[in-house]
């Protein structure tokens, strides 16, 4: 197999530009969510359960659809943020990593939530005795225990967003440079004649980076276990 | 000192004690299921009684009917647990170090260096609490909540997990404690002759009443 081509890297780097943005914005919220699901009880708990978790069960297309009448340029949100605030969402590559967030959401916050849920509440009351207030027990004693699966949620999310295709291209298309990532590139390729070569350096380095974030997420999960028991 | 009348439902189980105490250390006596770790919990501020008062050095820390409930962290109490709960993902000396970080305490070298001579933990410093042995980590536990500077010092049967050769080992610390740190203690145990060589009162708990007051005679 030959040299991969600018227009792939072009792929391949947009990709990873839209996957690192998404995962880095979903994740303040993903804590912020994951801590809610964890730690309170509220009217309208498992509904909200259910909303976050719809992306996964939805065909991504709705999914796509549904960002499209909501952030597209006459939508309600992104008119009023293209108006006022100038961000624009269609057919840009800023749409393709709200799309991705969107669909890797669930995958994020899960190993969040199963970390939080795995501190023993009991340090946290010790820390309370010793003078830290709600907000510094948080910082100091239940956001470090829960790092390694934090870290783990961001690692499958970014592996999720990454290959996502079907949300993306619906919503802001597959334009070489702006919108296209490896998937939609791979999907072009295949419908091309001659296009064996290329798709098939693409299917290499997307099945790479699906590997390599899978092993980090185990990797980040075992180090959860051992700090949890003080080693 | 000390003064505690409170109601809480929990369950089935009533706890409804009344007591006040100018002792030193407060022996809170009594079989399990007796109400005394729900009853120390309340003086922590980690659990809120359903009515009531609770007032530690002149200062009402909770009064139901004026509406009036300081926070766990504000109450400047220390609490040894039984089971030492030190922050896992923290050495020692960071262990000993948090309480005095979150209340912004200027540092205190001298106080420091004290208590832990007095407690020898300082071997102890750069491990890990995974890597303590469980009398090692309820003296950690004793130096995070003194260097806190708390007022008051709770101690929930703090040799409860500690078989009898740990125990012996430990109590000779506790009685040094008593006599050198200047800090009131409440001390909670269904040991007869622990409070008997520790408490300088006793409050002896039944089914959450308390049965008696008194000095260690009552220890009968």
């Amino acid at each position: 197999m030959s040299e991969i081509s600018p227009a792939e890297w072009t792929a391949i780097l947009l990709s990873l530009r839209v996957a690192i943005v998404a995962t880095l914005v979903a994740t303040p919220f993903g804590i912020a969510l994951a801590w809610l699901l964890a730690r309170r009880d509220f009217w309208g708990k498992s509904m909200l359960d259910a909303v976050v978790h719809l992306p996964l069960v939805l065909p991504p297309v709705v999914t796509g659809y549904l960002l499209l009448l909501t952030f597209g340029r006459r939508g309600l949100v992104g008119g009023f943020l293209a108006d006022h605030l100038g961000i624009v969402f269609a057919f840009r590559w800023t749409g393709a990593a709200l799309a991705c967030g969107v669909m890797s959401f669930p995958l994020l916050v899960r190993p969040m939530r199963l970390s939080i849920e795995a501190i023993d509440r009991r340090l946290e009351q010790a820390a309370e005795t010793l003078g830290a207030a709600p907000w510094k027990v948080f910082f100091t004693v239940t956001l470090p225990l829960a790092l390694p699966g934090v870290l783990a949620g961001m690692v499958l999310g970014f592996a999720k967003a990454i290959g996502e295709f079907g949300a993306t291209i619906t919503f802001v298309s597959n334009i070489p440079g702006e919108t296209q990532t490896i998937s939609s590139a791979i999907y072009s390729l295949i419908q091309t004649p001659d296009g064996d070569a290329a798709a098939g350096r693409l299917v290499i380095v997307s099945i790479a980076l699906a590997l390599g974030a899978l092993i980090a997420a185990e990797w980040f999960a075992r180090r959860a276990t051992a700090r949890l028991h003080g080693n | 000192m000390l003064r505690v009348d409170i109601e809480k439902q929990l369950g089935e189980f009533s706890l409804h004690a009344s007591f006040s105490s100018e002792g030193r250390v407060i022996g809170l006596f009594g079989a399990s299921g007796a109400g005394k770790t729900s009853l120390v919990n309340m003086i922590a501020g980690l659990l809120r009684p359903d009515r009531g008062t609770i007032v530690i050095d002149g200062e009402t820390v909770d009064d139901t009917a004026a509406g009036i409930h300081v926070p766990a962290w504000r109450r400047r109490i220390g609490y040894v647990f039984q089971d030492a709960r030190l922050f896992p993902h923290l050495d020692v000396a960071q262990n000993l170090d948090y309480g005095r970080r979150m209340n912004r305490l200027p540092s205190d070298p001298v106080q420091h260096r004290r208590i832990i001579d007095l407690l020898d933990i300082g071997a102890l410093l750069g491990r890990r609490p995974g890597r303590l042995s469980g009398g090692e980590r309820q003296r950690v536990a004793l130096g995070r909540a003194l260097l806190s500077k708390p007022r008051l010092l709770l101690l929930d049967e703090p040799l409860g997990a500690l078989d009898e050769g740990r125990k012996l080992e430990i109590l000779p610390y506790l009685v040094r404690l008593r006599d050198e740190a200047n800090v009131p203690m409440v001390y909670v145990s269904h040991d007869a002759a622990e409070l008997r060589q520790l408490a300088t009162q006793i409050v002896t708990l039944k089914q959450g009443r308390v049965t008696s007051l008194g000095g260690v005679k009552v220890l009968t």
